[in-house]
C-alpha cells in the first residue's frame, strides 16, 4: 500500500490560511489502512483545525468528504457540487490523490495534507516499512524475494557493503541490512550461488529518470 | 603491463608493495597536498587520494592526485560511486587518465549522511562492483558500459577495489572479494586491520580459494595516536573491528603516539607473514606525516627499484 504520514498542523494552518471555507478530502484506500487519511483522520484534523483557527479569532467552515478512492475520477464526480461552494480543498490523501483532485477541479486551489513516503506494508500495529520504489524492472526473483533497490540506502545490486555488521544498515541501526537478510534468505533457499555473479549495472530508463510513466493495458482496452 | 604503474611493476616483480594515503584538503589550497605529497614521497610506490571520505567535501580527487604527480608521486584516485552517475564517472575516468593517474581504486563511497552534507541526494547509478567492471571493459574492451567503442586512447589503469573482512555475514566477505576480483580488480587494499585474528582467518578463506593469485591483496594498517581514537572508530564506524586489549595498550601508554608507532609496526610485521598479503595499505587518516617514520622502523625503507 501506499503510506503517508500527516503533515505538521502549523504547515496545514498556513496552506489554508487565506480560505474561510473548505473541503477535507479523506481517501478510503492505502491512507485509511495507515491511519492517516482516512474519515477518521478527516475528522480529527477538521476538529484540529477548527480549533486552532477559532483561538485565532478567524473561525472557518469545514466540509469532510471521504471517497472510495480520491485517485480515480469516478470517485470524484459526485462531490462536484459540494467542491463548488468551498474556497479550497485540503486533501489528506497521497499525492495521486491530490493530483486527481488538482485535475477533476482545476479551478481550486487543492494543497496537501500529507507527506507520502512510501510503498511498505505495516511489520506491526501502527509500523510500516518500505519495501518497493516502482524501479520497473522487479528484481525479486533472485533476491529472494527482498528488495535492495527500496530497502539498500545504496541501492546496491552487489551488496551487501562494506558497511553491514550484525544485520543493520550502517546508516541507520534501527534498520535491517537487507543484503544480510538476501543472503540469509537465500541460503536458506539454497540459491546462495545466486549471489555469486556479478549483477550488471542496472538500466535505470524503467525508473523516475525518463519524466512520467504510463502503462496501456491492451487487452483491456475497448 | 596493464597500466605500467610503480604499484603494478613492483607488484607484479613479486616485492612487498607499500602504499600510503593523502587526504584532499577541504578549501582550494594546492599547497597543502604539496606538504602531504612530501611525507610520502619516495617512501611509498603510490598513494591513495581520497574521494570525498566520509561524504565530507574536499579537493576532487582526481584534482589533487594530479598535484601529486606533478610533485612526482604516483597516486591512486579514489572514485565512489555516490556522488556521479556512470556518464560523469566515465569521463573523470577519461580525465584522470589523461593526467597521468595510473591506479584507480573502486568503492560504494561511504554514505551521505556521514558527512557535512546529509541533505545530498546520492547517485548509486551503478554499484563499486558495476563500477570496477565499467573501468576494466574501459580498459580491456576498449568500450564505454554502453558499448560505444572507445577507437583510441582508452585509460590505461590498475584496478583497484576494497574488501572489508570485518564486515557482516562473514562468510559472504570472501565471496563478495571474489565477485570483485572476477569483474576486474587487480588489487585490493582491505579496510583498517586492528583484529588480526580475524583478519587472518580471513586471509586463510582467501588462499583457500586461490584468490591471492588472482589479484594483489594490501592489508590495511591505521597507525593511531591516542586510545580515544580507537574508542571512536569503535562505537562510530562501522565494519572496523577494535579489540578490547588495545584499546588498553593505548589507555596504559606514557607516549600514546610513540606506541601508536609501534603498535603499527608490530603489526605491519604480522601481516607480513601472513600467506597470501602482497603488500600493505598505511592509512594514516589525518597523520600523514608519520608515513615515513613507520615504514622506516618497519624495515620497508628503501623502496625496491622497479623499472
Ligand atoms: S526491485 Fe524494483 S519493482 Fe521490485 S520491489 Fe524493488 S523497487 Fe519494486
Ligand atoms: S549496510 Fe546493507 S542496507 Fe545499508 S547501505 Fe550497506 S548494503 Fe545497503
Amino acid at each position: 500500500m501506499i503510506v503517508g504520514d500527516r503533515k505538521p498542523l502549523e504547515e496545514i494552518l498556513d496552506y489554508i490560511k487565506d480560505y474561510k471555507k473548505i473541503m477535507l478530502m479523506g481517501c478510503g484506500g492505502c491512507v485509511t489502512v495507515c491511519f492517516s487519511g482516512g474519515s477518521k483522520a478527516a475528522e480529527l484534523l477538521a476538529s484540529q483545525i477548527k480549533m486552532a483557527r477559532k483561538q485565532a479569532g478567524n473561525e472557518i467552515e469545514i466540509i469532510e468528504c471521504t471517497p472510495t478512492r480520491q485517485c480515480e475520477y469516478e470517485f470524484l464526480e459526485e462531490f462536484a457540487e459540494q467542491v463548488k461552494s468551498v474556497e479550497a480543498v485540503l486533501s489528506i490523501a497521497c499525492g495521486v490523490g491530490v493530483q486527481a483532485m488538482a485535475v477533476q477541479f482545476p479551478e481550486k486551489h487543492t494543497v496537501p495534507g500529507l507527506n507520502t513516503k512510501f510503498m511498505g506494508y505495516p511489520v506491526e500495529h501502527a509500523v510500516w516499512e518500505e519495501k518497493c520504489a516502482g524501479c520497473g524492472d522487479c528484481v525479486l526473483e533472485w533476491t529472494g524475494g527482498l528488495c535492495p533497490i527500496s530497502r539498500c540506502a545504496k541501492k546496491l545490486l552487489n551488496g551487501p557493503c562494506g558497511g553491514s555488521v550484525d544485520k543493520v544498515c550502517e546508516v541507520n541501526k534501527d534498520v535491517e541490512c537487507v543484503w544480510h537478510t538476501i543472503y540469509d534468505r537465500l541460503k536458506v533457499l539454497g540459491k546462495l550461488e545466486n549471489l555469486t555473479k556479478v549483477r550488471k549495472a542496472k538500466d535505470w530508463r524503467t525508473s523516475t529518470n525518463a519524466g512520467q510513466r504510463r502503462i496501456t493495458f491492451e487487452e483491456a482496452m475497448l | 603491463m596493464k597500466s605500467g604503474s610503480k604499484l603494478e611493476k613492483v607488484l607484479t616483480a613479486g616485492e612487498f608493495a607499500v602504499t600510503a594515503e593523502l587526504g584532499p584538503p577541504p578549501n582550494s589550497n594546492a599547497e597543502a597536498v604539496i606538504k602531504k605529497a612530501k611525507h610520502s614521497l619516495g617512501v611509498a610506490e603510490a598513494v591513495n587520494i581520497t574521494d570525498n571520505q566520509t561524504a565530507i567535501v574536499r579537493m576532487s580527487s582526481i584534482a589533487a592526485a594530479a598535484i601529486a604527480i606533478q610533485q612526482g608521486l604516483e597516486p591512486v584516485a579514489q572514485m565512489v560511486c555516490r556522488d556521479r552517475n556512470r556518464i560523469a564517472m566515465q569521463s573523470d575516468v577519461l580525465g584522470a587518465a589523461a593526467l597521468g593517474v595510473k591506479n584507480l581504486l573502486c568503492l560504494s563511497g561511504d554514505h551521505q549522511c556521514f558527512g557535512n552534507h546529509p541533505e545530498a541526494k546520492n547517485v548509486y547509478c551503478v554499484d563499486s562492483m558495476q563500477l570496477i567492471a565499467m573501468v576494466k571493459q574501459m580498459r580491456d574492451e576498449k568500450k564505454f558500459i554502453s558499448g560505444d567503442p572507445i577507437k583510441e586512447y582508452e585509460p590505461r589503469l590498475f584496478i583497484g577495489a576494497v574488501a572489508n573482512p570485518f564486515a557482516d555475514p562473514f562468510e559472504f566477505r570472501v565471496m563478495r572479494l571474489a565477485k570483485k576480483i572476477e569483474a576486474g580488480a587487480d588489487f585490493i587494499q582491505t579496510q583498517c586491520i586492528f583484529d588480526l585474528d580475524r583478519f587472518e582467518e580471513w586471509m586463510k578463506l582467501v588462499v583457500e580459494q586461490g584468490l591471492h593469485k588472482k589479484a594483489y591483496i594490501m592489508a590495511g594498517i591505521t597507525p593511531v595516536r591516542s586510545s580515544r581514537a580507537l574508542k571512536y572508530m569503535k562505537a562510530e564506524v562501522a565494519g572496523i573491528t577494535i579489540p578490547d586489549a588495545l584499546i588498553e595498550r593505548m589507555d596504559g601508554a606514557d607516549d600514546p603516539k610513540e606506541e601508536g608507532v609501534k603498535i603499527a609496526c608490530e603489526m605491519i610485521e604480522r601481516v607480513k607473514g601472513i600467506e597470501g598479503v602482497s603488500g600493505l595499505h598505511l592509512m594514516p587518516i589525518g597523520w600523514e606525516s608519520i608515513t615515513p617514520v613507520i615504514l622506516e622502523k618497519a624495515g620497508l625503507l628503501p623502496r625496491p627499484e622497479v623499472d
